[in-house]
């Protein structure tokens, strides 16, 4: 919690390792001065200043700047020294302002250990002062607190430290420490920049037991700044970034991402949507000349390179979706302020006559054109900065992530851990449908999948036919079950299919011959009836166990691992008792890990009337044909989706699903 | 030079540098209504929110508040309801951040307002202020004290409009009487 003093008041302090920030509008030299119970500073040796930056305990930077970081230990102190005052001056011979009245308030703040805010304040009311007394930390019945100070003095440094009892060599200290600190014109520039927005770029607090880091710029840069810690691990596959240019100050350690101009502000952590949104949100202040720096796979916040590719895939559903409904809103404001004005003109029966009604419509049309050019060429800015993430994104990932066709995919491998989420298809929004946004959804699913073979009148479904967007449903549904087979490890992950009227035979045929699928499809009532009353059993006792807390105490057939029932062609084959079943399934399953995927034509099971329609509301909706029906959470575009499906002609499906009858064999499962 | 702005005055949101200012973040904070002995959970709470309505030529065309905290496109985010007010100690207990870069090239004013939910005026709460602060920096650039702003219940407390090729913000600092931004939006009109 921090406490925001005003001037005057003080703050006890538990801390004596502090760290002092302090941010002006033009450079300043920063000092630190000791003094005695009487309130005397004793001499030159009890002036800390940019011309003497170090004593034990204390550190102050050796340069002026718009901000300091001063370090202070209280704890490291002599005991005769009983008030410690924190100074500011505006940097001599400077293009900079002649008094602090000029500038923008002084700000600072006092940090403890862990960077944590104890106390900020800001200089307000300051005149024609050139120098101040910011803070100060003084004993009180032992141990130490702060005070707003915020004295200024016309009379500069010397003023300050002669008023502070430094009768003699007051002047010629004053003079030495503007002398020591002068700004050279890069250094000026370069902490000013650093002080502007970028305060990840300035080196870290000390931690108890380290000395402390060295604030003051000497020009040779550490090369440890070109090993980013925060570099993704894992993206091997990605030529990292180019290294952001060192911040011209020198000396200090960049710990800001490679990737990332724009580091945490000072307002703290930024939020993970705030991150995920930074890459296309960059400020043109924070951007290195160079242009918006490359993305990076990976970018984003997570415990494992998984998780932070799907937190980055999904920052990018969000940007997309944000960037859009952006466009589209200040589309629609022109369309309506175009009408809205040559409506006006219109009414007005004066303009009837002469040229006047054709000029207003020019001028409207013209408004309305400069609108949405302007629209569209942040939109394309926006749209650029996704693709190419997207070109980066893509190639590094995972296979449950990957689209069939990324070579991932040919070096498969069984996995010996099981993914957090699964790709079903693509995303793509009508402003730029060549840009394509996973659609991922977190495993184990928490709603069945349905598939609809129905007819939905797209283009794309008419040009597949009639039973064309049947067998693209069956095709999809098998590919998207021998993704999960895949992506799961062997044994863990067991498919069930129920194909009645065995009409889904040739999509089927890769499961059956690589393997994975054990045995036959269930086939006809009895089949059918057999395969639901045993995943029912299995939900039953699972719930049962659960609910019971006796996990132990299930029959050993009922091993542990997820399930997946594919039902072909609902609701053929199935009688009441069965469609029971299903539901019933539908509802407890996903709980006790029994997933469903429902191949499905809606007008097949028309003669349940309304009785289904809870069941196909719980299910999430896919096509086998691209179909703008699945929104996003935050705005709600209709977004087209495009199923995940093995490019025509390539073996890869079966080349993988042969691994996983293989491992699952010789993992005896 | 002190940063407080007075009723009215304009302050250009560009740097003396040349930069842009590129977020801005008002604060609202409040001190927390004492808790009432025994039964504590019947203490009468403070819920002070702060919105901002996004405008383009005076059509307001999205607003950020508790119950939608990101504007569509993502450039003015609210950090979430607070119901009950702080330590009263000068922190923010509700924020809303606007990221200038991003705002949609429409959206040519964006006004900030303050409401008192549960219907106290600012005579009752204490230590209430509204601010104005500069993301990058930290620095304040505007800070209204509330609390005895006598009897309303809201406050039209500042807009930032484009000019030219950056932002002005314009202190307002009205007094006004509504349970939340939608109560306020004729009061607000004058002020576009």
């Amino acid at each position: 919690m921090t406490a925001e003093l005003v001037r005057g008041q003080n703050h006890p302090l538990t801390e004596t390792r502090l760290e002092i920030t302090v941010s002006t509008g033009d450079p300043v030299l920063a000092g630190i001065l000791l003094a005695d119970a009487r309130g005397h500073v004793a001499g030159p040796d009890g002036v800390v200043h940019p011309g003497a930056p170090r004593r034990p305990g204390l550190e102050v930077p050796g340069r002026a700047a718009a901000s300091h970081r001063l370090t202070v230990d209280l704890g490291a102190l002599d005991e005769t020294v009983h008030r410690v005052t924190v100074a500011l001056a505006l940097a001599a011979g400077a293009a900079g302002p002649d008094r602090f009245g000029a500038t923008a308030a002084p700000f600072t703040a006092v940090h403890g250990p862990g960077a944590a805010e104890l106390v900020s304040f800001t200089l307000t009311g300051l005149g024609p002062e050139t120098a101040v007394a910011a803070l100060e930390f003084y004993r009180r019945q032992g141990a130490w607190r702060v005070r707003a100070v915020g004295q200024g003095y016309t009379g500069g440094l010397a003023g300050l430290l002669r008023d502070q009892g430094l009768a003699e060599g007051a002047g010629a200290l004053a003079a030495a420490a503007h002398e020591a600190a002068a700004p050279v014109p890069r250094h000026a520039t370069a902490s000013r920049t650093a002080g502007d927005g970028t305060p990840a770029a300035v080196a870290p607090p000390p931690r108890p037991g380290e000395p402390a880091p060295a604030t003051a710029p000497p020009p040779a840069a550490p090369p440890m700044a070109a090993v980013p810690p925060a570099a993704p691990s894992g993206q091997a596959s990605e030529p990292s970034a180019p290294p952001q240019p060192l911040p011209a100050g020198g000396g200090r350690v960049d710990y800001r991402h490679p990737g990332r101009a724009g580091g945490p502000t000072a307002a703290g952590p930024p939020s993970p949507q705030q991150a995920s949104q930074q890459a296309p949100q960059r400020s043109p202040q924070q951007d290195p000349p160079a242009g918006p720096p490359r993305p990076v796979a990976g970018d984003a916040e997570g415990w494992t390179p998984e998780e932070r590719l799907y937190n980055q895939v999904r920052g990018m559903f969000e940007d997309l979706a944000r960037a859009v409904a952006a466009y589209r809103s200040a589309v629609s404001f022109a369309d309506a302020r175009r009408e809205r004005e040559l409506g006006q003109a219109l009414a007005d029966p004066r303009s009837r006559t002469g040229g006047t009604a054709g000029r207003a419509r020019a001028e409207a049309e013209a408004r309305h054109a400069a609108l949405v050019t302007r629209a569209r060429a942040v939109l394309d800015r926006d749209l650029a900065q996704l693709t190419a993430e997207s070109e980066v994104v893509e190639p590094a990932l995972p296979p449950a992530f990957a689209r069939w066709d990324n070579p991932v995919w040919h070096g498969y491998r069984v996995p010996m851990e099981n993914p957090m989420a699964l790709r079903l298809g693509d995303l793509h929004l009508p402003e730029r449908p060549e840009l394509r946004i996973p659609l991922l959804v977190r495993l184990p699913l928490e709603t069945g999948l349905w598939i609809d073979g129905g007819r939905t009148g797209t283009t794309a479904d008419l040009a597949a036919g009639p039973g064309g967007t049947r067998r693209a449903a069956a095709e999809a549904a098998v590919a998207l079950a021998a993704r999960l087979l895949a992506v799961h490890q062997p044994g863990d992950y067991t498919l069930h299919v129920l194909d009645p009227a065995g009409s889904a035979a040739a999509s089927l045929a890769p499961l059956l011959e690589s393997g994975a699928l054990p045995g036959p499809p269930a086939a006809g009532a009895a089949g059918v009836t057999a395969v639901l009353s045993e995943l029912t059993r299995r939900v039953d006792l699972l719930h049962m166990a659960v609910r019971g807390g006796a996990p132990d105490a299930l029959p050993p057939d009922l091993a542990a691992g997820e399930h997946l029932l594919l039902v072909n062609d609902f609701p053929h084959g199935f009688d009441d008792r069965a469609v029971t079943r299903l539901r019933y399934l539908a509802d407890e399953g996903p709980a006790v890990g029994v997933h469903l995927l429902m191949v499905a034509d809606r007008e097949d099971a028309r003669a349940y009337g309304p009785l289904l329609d809870p069941l196909w509301r719980s299910l999430l909706r896919i096509t086998p044909v691209p179909d703008d029906h699945l929104a996003d959470p935050w705005v709600g575009h209709a977004w087209t989706y495009e199923p995940a499906l093995v490019p025509a002609g390539s073996r890869v499906l079966v080349q993988v699903l042969r691994q996983v009858a293989e491992a699952r064999r010789a993992w005896g499962r | 030079m002190t940063v407080n702005l007075s009723k009215g005055q304009g302050i250009s949101l560009e740097k003396s540098g040349g930069g842009a200012l590129s977020s801005v973040r008002m604060g609202l904070g409040w001190k927390a209504a004492p808790r009432r002995g025994l039964f504590g959970k019947r203490t009468k709470e403070i819920d002070l929110d702060a919105s901002a309505v996004l405008f383009a030529g005076e059509q307001p065309v999205d607003v950020v508040f508790f119950r939608h905290l990101v504007s569509d496109d993502g450039s003015v985010r609210h950090t979430g309801d607070n119901l009950v007010g702080g330590a009263g100690q000068g922190g923010d207990d509700e924020a809303v951040l606007v990221d200038l870069q991003r705002v949609p090239v429409h959206v040519d004013q964006i006004v900030f307002t303050v409401n008192s939910f549960t219907g106290q005026t600012f005579a009752e709460v204490e230590n209430a202020f509204c601010r104005l602060v500069d993301e990058t920096t930290g620095q304040e650039m505007a800070r209204y004290t509330l609390t005895g702003g006598g009897q309303y219940t809201a406050q039209i407390m500042a807009k930032v409009h484009r000019t030219g090729g950056g932002w002005t913000m314009t202190a307002l600092g009205t007094p006004a009487n509504g349970r939340t931004f939608q109560d306020l939006m004729p009061a607000i009109v004058p002020h576009l």
